[in-house]
C-alpha cells in the first residue's frame, strides 16, 4: 500500500513525480494541521518546509504530508502509518504540543529520527530528551521567559499576568515568572478557547497594574486584543510571537499596533539567509511568511545539511551531523544546547504597518544565547 | 473587589447572555415548531460572522455588513431547509443528530475552501468604537453597550412578531398542533423554511455582531452552539421565554463564575493553585448548573410538562 | 435473506480476514487500522446497546470512552515512573498488566455511569441527549485543566500494556485481543437481547406502560442497560488509550461522542451486525478520503448525509433490505 502526498499539496507531489519513488532515498513524514481551525499553522509550516525542499532540487528526498486534525489519536495513527508502511525515516511538521507529546516519544522509540518545527514541550527538553529528537524552533518556555526579562528592561514592575488554564498556558506563566523581577498585580488562567475577555479585562483595568503579560495563541488572542483595544485600557501589553503572527495580524488589525512581542525571528531580522527566504516565499506563496513559515524552513535546510554530511541509514552519523547544525540560518547564529534544542538569541518586535500590511520589525533583544531551563534534566548518554 | 467591578461584570454577563440568546432563539424555535434538533446551528454564525467580514471589507460600512450577515445567514438557513432538513422532520432526533453533524463537517471545511485558512478582519466601527464612561465611574466600551441594546431589541421584536403578527399566530400554532394548522390550509412548507430561515438570521447576525470583537475563523460557531444547546436545554426548549431566561442565567454565571470561583479559592489555598483550580472549575460550572436544573425540573425552567 | 445472526458474523469475520491478509501480507499499518475499527466498534456496541436497543440517545459516551483511557493511562503512569498512587491513606501501585487495566477501566466507567444514569434518567428525549452532552463537557473541561495527569498534553505511556503470554507490540497479536475482545462483547450483547431483560428493555422502549403493567420498573432497566453500555464503551476507550500509547482530554470531546454515535448508526442502529459495519467503513472512509482531497471532510460530510437521508437503517439496512431489525 503505497501511498504519497496528497494531490492538493503541489509541492510535495511534483517533487514525488519529478522523483519518482523509487529514488527516494531518504522519506520524510510532515505530520501537521491542515483542516479547521488551526490550518493557517501548519499551511505556513508546510509551505516553508517546502520552500527548502524545493530549493535544494534534490531528487532523493520524498515527503509525505499529512493533515492531522489537530487530534491526538489522529497524529498518533498517522505515525503509525508512516512508520510502519510508509517506512519513513524522519518525522516532522507537528504544530501543538500535546500531539507532539502523543507522536514524540513512540516514535523515537521505535528509532526515527523527530525533528520540531515548533512544539517543544518541557518534558521532551528534560527527563524526556532523546538522541532522536530535535526541536528546531525553541524550547516552548523560551519565548515566555524572553518576555519576563523584556518586562525588567522596560522598567515594568507590576505585570497582571494571563494564559489559557491548560498545560502550556500554565509552563507560559511560570516561564514568565523565572526572569521577571517585579510583583505580580495578578494571575489568572482563562478557559482555553474562550472567546470573551471582557471579565478579565474589568479585572486588569482594577487591578492597578503597570503592563499586561498575556499568552492567548491563534484565535483566543485575536478576540482579546480588539477587546483590550475596544475597551479603552492602555497598558502595555506584552505577549509571546504567538498572538502577533503574520498569519493572524491581519484579522487584529489596527488593534495590535504598536504592542511588543517576543520572537526569535522577525521579517526583518538583518541576515543573508533571511532576507533571500523572505523573497522566496513571497515570489512562490504570494504572501509574507510566518514563524511557523521560518521555522519549518530552517527545519527543512537542518536536515538537508546532515543528509550532505552522512547517511541516514548510519544513525549514529546522521545524528552527529545533525548536531552540528551546519546550516544558514535564516535567524543567524545558531547551534544546539546538548539537550537538542536551540542555544539562539530572542528578540523584541514592535507590531507595524507596512504598505497596508500589519508586520513586525524588531525593536531590541529580550535575550542573548539562550538555551533552556531544562538542559541538567537531560541524561541523554553521550 | 469594588461595587463598580461587580457592576461591570454583571454588564459583561448581561452582554454575552444577551448575544447567546440571539443564538439560542433560532435553536428554540426551529425545535418548537419542527421538533428538530439542529446540531448546524452554529456554523449558520460562522457563515454570519464571514458574510460580514467579506461584506464590511468590500463597502466599508459596518450597517451593511450586518445586514448582509442577517440576510446571507438567513438565505444559507433557507437553501439547507429545502435541500436537507425538511427530509427530517418526521425522523427520530437520532437522524438528525447525525445528519445536522454532517453539515458541520460540509459547511465548516467549505467555508475554509472559499475563505483559505487563515482568520478574516472584522472590527468595530468607529462611531462605536471606544470605552464610555457610566454613572459610578465605570468606563465601558460603547460596542458592548450597543450589543446589549441591539440584543434587547431584537428580542423585544421577536416578542412582538410571535405574540401580535399573523405569522406569529402561525408560528403557535405549529407549536401546538401541526395538523391543524394543515387543516386551516396554511401552506405548512413555506412555513417551516420561514422559521429555519428566521433561526438561521438570528444565528447569522450573532455571529457578525460577536465575531466583530472576537476571531473570524473557521470552527468558531462549535463552543458557542454548545452553550446555546445549555441555555435552551436550562430554559425549557421551545420556549422564548426560557431561552432569554437561560441565556441571561448562562450568561451570567459563565462570567461571574470566573471571577468568583478563583477569589474563593484563594481563600484555603496559594494564589497559583487557586488561579488555576478556579479557571477549572469555572469552566465546568454552567454543566454543572444545567445538569442542577434539569434533575430538579425535567423539562427546563419554561419547559412543557410531560404529560 | 440474509439474517442477523449471518450479516454479524459475515461482518466480523471479514474485518478478522483483513487483518490476517494484512499481517500474510507484511502491511502492518492496514492491521492496526483493522485494530482501530474493531475498537471502535467496541465502542459501538456499548452505545448501541443504551441507544438501539434501550432508545437512550446519549451523546456523551465519550465520558465512558475517556474513563476507560485514563484508566489506563493513570495505571501504567504510575507503573511506569515506578511512584504508586496515593489517595488518602492509602497506596496503589500501578500497573502494566492489561487484564488489571481492563477489570478498573470497566467498574470506573460501569460506576460513572451509574451515577450519570441515575440523574440523566430523570429527563427523556432531546434534554436526556442535552444532559449527556453537559457531563461529557464537564469531563472534558475538567481533563483539560486538571494538572496531575498532563491536563491537554494528556499522558504518553511509552511501552504497551501486557497480556500474559502475548507480545502486544505485535500488531497482529494485539488486533487479536481487541478483536477477542469486541467478539466476546457482540456475543454478550446477542444473549442480552434474546435473555428476558433485553426483550423487556425493547418492550421498555416501545410500550413503556405494558412494560410498566407487569410489574417492571423501565427507568431500572434502562439504568441497568445504561450502565452495562458506559462499562463497554470504558473498556473499548482503554484498548484505544493502548492502540495509541497515549491518553488526552480529547478522548472525552463532544466530537467523540458524536462519532461513536455516527457508528451505530451509519451501521445500523438497534442491529446487532451495526457496530462492526459503521465502525469499519467510518475507518475505511476516514483513510481513503484522507487522500483524496485536502478538504476531504466535505466528502465525509456528505456521504454521511447520504446514509442518513437515503439509506435508512444504515448499511445493515442496505444488506439485508431492512430499516429495522
Amino acid at each position: 500500500m503505497m501511498r504519497s502526498a496528497r494531490p492538493a499539496l503541489f509541492a510535495a507531489a511534483a517533487l514525488a513525480a519529478l522523483a519518482g519513488t523509487a529514488a527516494a532515498q531518504t522519506k520524510v513524514g510532515m505530520i501537521t494541521t491542515l483542516s479547521g481551525g488551526g490550518a493557517s499553522l501548519g499551511v505556513d509550516t508546510r509551505d516553508g518546509f517546502m520552500l527548502a525542499i524545493e530549493q535544494a532540487g534534490r531528487d532523493d528526498i520524498e515527503v509525505v504530508i499529512e493533515d492531522d486534525e489537530r487530534a491526538p489519536d489522529r497524529a498518533v495513527q498517522i505515525a503509525d502509518r508512516m512508520i510502519q508502511s510508509d517506512r519513513v525515516d524522519v518525522l516532522t511538521g507537528i504544530v501543538w504540543s500535546n500531539l507532539a507529546m502523543a507522536v514524540v516519544p513512540s516514535g523515537t522509540a521505535q528509532g526515527k529520527f523527530y525533528l520540531s518545527t515548533n512544539a517543544a514541550p518541557a518534558q521532551l527538553a528534560g527527563r524526556g530528551c532523546h538522541p532522536n529528537y530535535f526541536a528546531v524552533s525553541y524550547q516552548n518556555d523560551n519565548l515566555h521567559e524572553a518576555a519576563g526579562a523584556w518586562a525588567n528592561q522596560a522598567g515594568y514592575a507590576d505585570t497582571f499576568i494571563m494564559a489559557p488554564n491548560y498545560p502550556a498556558g500554565q509552563d507560559a506563566l511560570t516561564g514568565f515568572k523565572r526572569f521577571y523581577e517585579g510583583d505580580l498585580a495578578g494571575e489568572v488562567y482563562t478557559d482555553l478557547g474562550q472567546t470573551d475577555y471582557a471579565a478579565q479585562i474589568a479585572e486588569i483595568r482594577a487591578s492597578g497594574a503597570d503592563s499586561v503579560f498575556f499568552f492567548l495563541p491563534g484565535g483566543m488572542g485575536i478576540s482579546f486584543l480588539k477587546q483590550y483595544a475596544d475597551a479603552g485600557v492602555d497598558l502595555p501589553l506584552i505577549g509571546p510571537a504567538f498572538s502577533f503572527d503574520q498569519g493572524i495580524l491581519q484579522a487584529i488589525g489596527a488593534a495590535a499596533l504598536g504592542i511588543r512581542n517576543t520572537s526569535q525571528w522577525s521579517k526583518d531580522l538583518d541576515n543573508e539567509a533571511n532576507r533571500a527566504f523572505v523573497a522566496a516565499f513571497e515570489a512562490e506563496y504570494d504572501r509574507l511568511p510566518s514563524l511557523y513559515a521560518a521555522q519549518g524552513f530552517d527545519t527543512a535546510n537542518l536536515l538537508l545539511s546532515a543528509l550532505d554530511k552522512a547517511d541516514i541509514g548510519d544513525p549514529e552519523a546522521f545524528r552527529a551531523a545533525l548536531r552540528e547544525a551546519d546550516f544558514d540560518s535564516v535567524r543567524g547564529d545558531f547551534t544546539f544546547a546538548p539537550n537538542q534544542h536551540p542555544v539562539q538569541d530572542i528578540y523584541v518586535r514592535e507590531v507595524i504597518e507596512e504598505d497596508g500590511v500589519f508586520t513586525n520589525r524588531i525593536v531590541g533583544t529580550a535575550m542573548e544565547d539562550r538555551a533552556n531551563a531544562y538542559v541538567d534534566d537531560c541524561t541523554m548518554t553521550q | 473587589m469594588s461595587a463598580a467591578l461587580i457592576a461591570e461584570q454583571v454588564l459583561n454577563g448581561l452582554q454575552s447572555g444577551v448575544m447567546l440568546f440571539l443564538m439560542a432563539a433560532g435553536l428554540t424555535l426551529v425545535f418548537g415548531v419542527m421538533g428538530l434538533i439542529n446540531l448546524a446551528h452554529g456554523s449558520l454564525y460562522m457563515v454570519g460572522a464571514f458574510v460580514a467580514a467579506s461584506v464590511a471589507a468590500a463597502t466599508g460600512s459596518f450597517l451593511l455588513a450586518l445586514a448582509a450577515a442577517l440576510a446571507g445567514a438567513a438565505l444559507a438557513g433557507a437553501v439547507v431547509e429545502r435541500v436537507v432538513i425538511r427530509r427530517l422532520y418526521d425522523r427520530d432526533h437520532l437522524d438528525q443528530v447525525l445528519a445536522t453533524f454532517a453539515l458541520i463537517l460540509i459547511f465548516s471545511e467549505g467555508t475554509r475552501w472559499i475563505f483559505g485558512s487563515f482568520p478574516l478582519y472584522l472590527d468595530v466601527p468607529p462611531w462605536l468604537s471606544g470605552p464610555v464612561e457610566l454613572p459610578g465611574g465605570i468606563l465601558y466600551p460603547r460596542y458592548r453597550l450597543a450589543l446589549i441594546g441591539a440584543g434587547l431589541a431584537v428580542a423585544a421584536g421577536l416578542g412582538l412578531l410571535i405574540g401580535r403578527t399573523r405569522t406569529g399566530i402561525r408560528i403557535r400554532a405549529g407549536e401546538n398542533d401541526r395538523e391543524m394548522i394543515a387543516a386551516l390550509g396554511i401552506d405548512i412548507a413555506r412555513l417551516y423554511t420561514l422559521v429555519f430561515a428566521l433561526g438561521a438570521g438570528l444565528a447569522g447576525l450573532a455571529g457578525a455582531l460577536v465575531g466583530t470583537i472576537q476571531s473570524v475563523q473557521v470552527g468558531m460557531g462549535e463552543p458557542v452552539l454548545i452553550l446555546a444547546f445549555v441555555t435552551i436545554v436550562i430554559g425549557g426548549i421551545g420556549s422564548i421565554r426560557g431561552a432569554l431566561a437561560g441565556a441571561l442565567l448562562v450568561g451570567l454565571t459563565d462570567t461571574l463564575g470566573g471571577i468568583v470561583l478563583p477569589r474563593a479559592l484563594l481563600l484555603v489555598t496559594d494564589p497559583a493553585t487557586a488561579a488555576a483550580t478556579g479557571a477549572a472549575l469555572a469552566s465546568m460550572a454552567i454543566y454543572a448548573l444545567m445538569a442542577a436544573i434539569l434533575v430538579w425540573r425535567p423539562t427546563g425552567l419554561f419547559g412543557a410538562r410531560p404529560a | 435473506m440474509i439474517t442477523e445472526r449471518v450479516l454479524t458474523l459475515g461482518a466480523l469475520a471479514a474485518l478478522g480476514l483483513v487483518a490476517l491478509a494484512a499481517h500474510v501480507a507484511d502491511e502492518p499499518f492496514t492491521v492496526t487500522l483493522a485494530t482501530r475499527a474493531a475498537i471502535f466498534a467496541l465502542a459501538a456496541v456499548g452505545l448501541n446497546l443504551a441507544l438501539g436497543l434501550g432508545g437512550l440517545v446519549s451523546l456523551g459516551h465519550a465520558v465512558f470512552f475517556g474513563l476507560g483511557g485514563y484508566a489506563m493511562g493513570i495505571l501504567a503512569w504510575h507503573a511506569q515512573m515506578y511512584q504508586p498512587m496515593r489517595i488518602g491513606p492509602l497506596e496503589i501501585a500501578g500497573t502494566q498488566s492489561m487484564p488489571a487495566i481492563w477489570l478498573v477501566a470497566v467498574a470506573v466507567s460501569g460506576l460513572a455511569a451509574l451515577l450519570i444514569g441515575l440523574l440523566a434518567l430523570r429527563t427523556a428525549g432531546v434534554y436526556f441527549i442535552m444532559i449527556t452532552l453537559a457531563f461529557g463537557q464537564m469531563f472534558y473541561f475538567f481533563a483539560v485543566s486538571w494538572p496531575a495527569y498532563g491536563g491537554e498534553d494528556g499522558l504518553s505511556i511509552y511501552v504497551r500494556n501486557g497480556f500474559p503470554g502475548l507480545n502486544t507490540l505485535d500488531p497482529i497479536q494485539f488486533f487479536g485481543l481487541c478483536f477477542a475482545l469486541l467478539a466476546a462483547a457482540t456475543g454478550l450483547v446477542a444473549g442480552l437481547r434474546r435473555a428476558p431483560f433485553g426483550l423487556a428493555l425493547n418492550a421498555a422502549r416501545q410500550a413503556p406502560e405494558r412494560v410498566r403493567a407487569a410489574g417492571i420498573e423501565p427507568q431500572r432497566l434502562r439504568l441497568a442497560a445504561f450502565v452495562v453500555s458506559g462499562a463497554i464503551t470504558g473498556l473499548a476507550g482503554a484498548l484505544f488509550a493502548d492502540l495509541n500509547r497515549f491518553v488526552s482530554p480529547a478522548m472525552f470531546s463532544w466530537q467523540l461522542s458524536g462519532e461513536i454515535m455516527v457508528f451505530v448508526i451509519l451501521g445500523g442502529a438497534g442491529r446487532l451486525s451495526g457496530p462492526v459495519l459503521g465502525a469499519a467503513a467510518f475507518v475505511a472512509m476516514e483513510h481513503w478520503l484522507g487522500g483524496i482531497w485536502e478538504y476531504w471532510h466535505i466528502l465525509l460530510g456528505l456521504l454521511l448525509l447520504g446514509v442518513v437521508l437515503f439509506a435508512r437503517g444504515g448499511i445493515a439496512g442496505l444488506v439485508t433490505g431492512r430499516s429495522h431489525v
